[in-house]
C-alpha cells in the first residue's frame, strides 16, 4: 500500500469514527422524543401524580426544578460575575490570582455527589436549612459557579483594550469604565455562561439527592424552606424505585427533562453566535 | 493595583470636586471579595468533608478499611471493592473513550470543511447537556437489555456503565482536544505538506506530536469527569458490592462504585453513625483523587493558558 492509498483510509477511517460518535447523539435525543411524546399532553404537565405515581402527571417535580433553576441563578449569578470581574479586571499576576484560578478549575472537577455531600453537611445540618430549596440552590449554585465564571471571564476578556484606554483617558475611573465600558459589551457572553450553568443545575441528581429532593409531596412547597419534587430525581425514582411503573411515564419524564435542559444549552448557543455576528470589532 | 495612576493624577487637577468614592471602594472589595471566595469555598467543601468524614480513618482500622468486604449492616467497611468497581468503569470509560474522542477531534479540527463543524460541533455541546440521570435512565431501559442478550448473565455491569460514562466523557475529551490542535501553529502543516507529506502524515508525524500536552490534559479530564459520575453509573452497573475475580470476563460483572456507594446508601443510614461518617469519608476519597488530576492538568495548562487569550486578543 502506498502512501496515498494509506492517507485515503485513514481519512476514510477518521471520518467513519466521527460519524460512530455523532450519530447516536442524534438517535438517543430522537428515541426519548419517539417513546415520550405519546405520554406528553396538558394533564401531564399540569397535574400532579397519582396512584403511587403510576398514573396523572409530573407537575409537582416541574415546578420544583424551576425553583431550584431560579434559586440556583440567585445564588451563582452575583458571585460568578464577581469573580469573574475580579479575574480579568483587578486581578494582578501574583499568588493570590493563581490561587483563585486553580480553585476554579478544582471547583469544576469536584464530584457532583460530592457537593451533595458537602451541601448536606453544611446547609442541611450545620446551618441547619434542613433538607429545602434553600439548602439545593446553594448546592446547586455552588456546582454552577465554575462554567458561569469561566464563560463570564472570556466574554469580558474578550472586549478589547482600547475601549478601557479610552474610557480611562476620558477621565472615568475604573468601576465607571467597567460599569459603562466593559460590562455592556460581555453581557451576552456572560448571559451565555449563566444560561449553560443553569442548564447543567436543572439536569443534575447527584447534589440534590440529600439536600432538597423529596420521593413524593402530596403538597406543593410553600417556603424556601420546604422540600420540593424535582424532574431529575423524579426520573430516577420511577424508574428504578417504583415497581409496575409505565414506561410511557417514563420515557415522558425523561423528555420533558431532556427538552428543558436541551433548550437552555440551545439558547446558550444561540445568544453566543448571535453576539459573534453582531460584534463591530 | 487599586488605583489607576493617571485617574490619581487627573483628580488632584480636576476643578470640580471628584465623585464621592466610598460606592467605588465597596463595590472594588466586594469584586475582590467575590473572586476570593472561589478559595474558600473550596477550602470550606474540603473542611466539611474532614469534619464528617475525618472519624472513617480514625475509627475504622487501616487493615478493615483497605480490605475487601463492603458489609456496612455488620459494621465492616471494606472500601476495596468500591474502589475496584470505580476504577474498572473508568478504565473501561477511557478505553472507549480517548481514540473516539481523540479521532473526532481530529476530524473536527483537520478534515471537516467549516459547514459540517458548525452542524458536528453544537451537536457534541449537545451531548455535553444531557443530563446523566437521563443517559443513566436510557442504559437502564434500552442498552442492558441488549447487552443481557448479547449474552452476559445480566446487563447491568462494570462494561454497561463503561459505555455510558465513555458517551459522558467525549465532550470533554473532544473540546479540549480539539483546542490542543487548534494550538498547532498552521506553518507546522504548511510545512509538512509543502516537503511533500500527505494530510494523514501530517497530522500523525507533525500536528498530534505538537498537540501532545493538550492531549494529555483531555484524557486526564476525561478521567476525572468519568470517576465523579454517579446517577448513570448508579442506573447501570448493577451495585453489587463485590471484587469480580480477576479475569478477561470481569468488565461483564456488575460493580459498585464509589459513587453510586454514597448515592445510594446515605438515605438509609443514621447521621453521625460510622456508616455514615464512612460515606463522607468515601467522599474525601473522590475528593483527593479529582483534586490531584484537576491540580497536574490546570498546571499544564496555566503554563500554556497565557498564550491562548494572548492570541485571542
Amino acid at each position: 500500500m502506498n502512501r496515498q492509498q494509506t492517507n485515503r483510509l485513514a481519512m476514510a477511517l477518521i471520518t467513519g469514527v466521527a460519524i460512530l460518535v455523532v450519530v447516536p447523539i442524534v438517535l438517543v435525543i430522537l428515541f426519548v422524543l419517539y417513546n415520550g411524546i405519546g405520554a406528553i399532553n396538558w394533564e401531564f404537565i399540569t397535574a400532579a401524580p397519582r396512584n403511587g405515581m403510576r398514573e396523572g402527571g409530573i407537575w409537582p417535580a416541574l415546578l420544583g426544578t424551576i425553583f431550584l433553576t431560579f434559586g440556583t441563578a440567585i445564588i451563582s449569578f452575583p458571585l460568578a460575575i464577581g469573580a469573574a470581574i475580579y479575574l480579568s479586571e483587578y486581578a494582578a499576576d501574583n499568588r493570590m490570582t493563581r490561587m483563585v484560578r486553580l480553585a476554579i478549575v478544582n471547583l469544576a472537577g469536584i464530584p457532583s455527589i460530592v457537593y451533595g455531600l458537602f451541601g448536606l453537611g453544611a446547609f442541611v445540618l450545620f446551618l441547619e436549612f434542613g433538607t429545602s430549596i434553600l439548602a439545593g440552590s446553594l448546592t446547586l449554585g455552588l456546582l454552577t459557579l465554575p462554567v458561569v465564571i469561566s464563560t463570564a471571564e472570556e466574554a469580558i476578556a474578550s472586549v478589547p483594550q482600547q475601549f478601557r484606554t479610552v474610557s480611562l483617558s476620558l477621565g472615568a475611573t475604573r468601576w465607571q469604565t467597567i460599569r459603562h465600558q466593559v460590562l455592556p459589551h460581555a453581557l451576552p457572553g456572560i448571559l451565555t455562561g449563566v444560561i449553560l450553568g443553569l442548564g447543567r443545575a436543572a439536569g443534575e441528581t447527584a447534589p440534590i439527592l440529600f439536600t432538597v429532593a423529596a420521593f413524593y409531596l402530596p403538597n406543593l412547597p410553600h417556603s424556601i424552606f420546604d422540600q420540593t419534587m424535582a424532574l431529575p430525581y423524579h426520573l430516577y425514582v420511577i424508574s428504578t424505585q417504583v415497581p409496575g411503573m409505565p414506561l410511557e411515564i417514563q420515557y415522558g419524564t425523561a423528555l420533558v427533562l431532556l427538552l428543558i435542559v436541551l433548550s437552555l444549552t440551545l439558547v446558550a448557543t444561540f445568544v453566543r453566535t448571535s453576539m459573534r455576528r453582531r460584534r463591530e470589532w | 493595583m487599586s488605583t489607576n495612576p493617571s485617574l490619581a493624577a487627573s483628580d488632584t487637577t480636576e476643578e470640580s470636586a471628584p465623585r464621592p468614592r466610598i460606592g467605588e471602594w465597596i463595590i472594588e472589595n466586594l469584586i475582590r471579595l467575590a473572586g476570593l471566595s472561589t478559595v474558600v469555598i473550596i477550602g470550606l467543601i474540603f473542611l466539611f468533608l474532614l469534619r464528617e468524614g475525618g472519624p472513617t480513618f480514625l475509627d475504622i482500622p487501616l487493615r478493615q478499611l483497605f480490605g475487601s468486604r463492603w458489609y456496612p449492616i455488620e459494621g465492616i467497611f471494606g472500601l476495596l471493592p468500591l474502589i475496584v468497581g470505580s476504577l474498572l468503569v473508568t478504565v473501561g470509560a477511557v478505553f472507549i473513550a480517548v481514540p473516539l474522542g481523540l479521532i473526532t477531534a481530529i476530524y473536527l479540527g483537520e478534515i471537516a470543511p467549516p459547514w459540517q463543524r458548525e452542524i458536528l460541533k453544537p451537536l457534541i455541546e449537545m451531548l455535553a447537556g444531557i443530563p446523566s440521570i437521563v443517559l443513566g435512565f436510557l442504559g437502564w431501559v434500552a442498552l442492558a437489555p441488549l447487552i443481557q442478550n448479547a449474552g452476559a448473565a445480566t446487563g447491568l455491569t462494570a462494561f454497561t456503565g463503561a459505555v455510558i460514562l465513555a458517551y459522558m466523557s467525549l465532550p470533554t475529551i473532544i473540546s479540549i482536544s480539539e483546542d490542543a490542535l487548534y494550538a498547532v501553529p498552521k506553518e507546522y502543516r504548511d510545512g509538512a505538506l509543502a516537503i511533500g507529506a500527505t494530510q494523514w502524515q501530517t497530522i500523525w508525524r507533525v500536528v498530534l506530536p505538537a498537540a501532545r500536552s493538550g492531549i494529555v490534559i483531555a484524557v486526564m479530564l476525561g478521567i476525572g469527569r468519568a470517576i465523579g459520575e454517579t446517577m448513570a453509573v448508579m442506573l447501570v452497573t448493577g451495585n453489587a458490592a463485590n471484587i469480580p475475580a480477576l479475569s478477561g470476563g470481569m468488565i461483564f460483572e456488575p460493580v459498585r462504585t464509589m459513587t453510586a456507594t454514597i448515592a445510594a446508601e446515605m438515605g438509609e443510614v443514621a447521621q453521625g453513625s460510622l456508616h455514615y461518617n464512612t460515606l463522607f469519608g468515601i467522599g474525601i476519597v473522590l475528593f483527593i483523587i479529582t483534586f490531584a488530576i484537576n491540580s497536574l492538568a490546570g498546571r499544564i495548562v496555566g503554563t500554556r493558558g497565557a498564550r491562548r487569550t494572548g492570541g485571542k486578543l
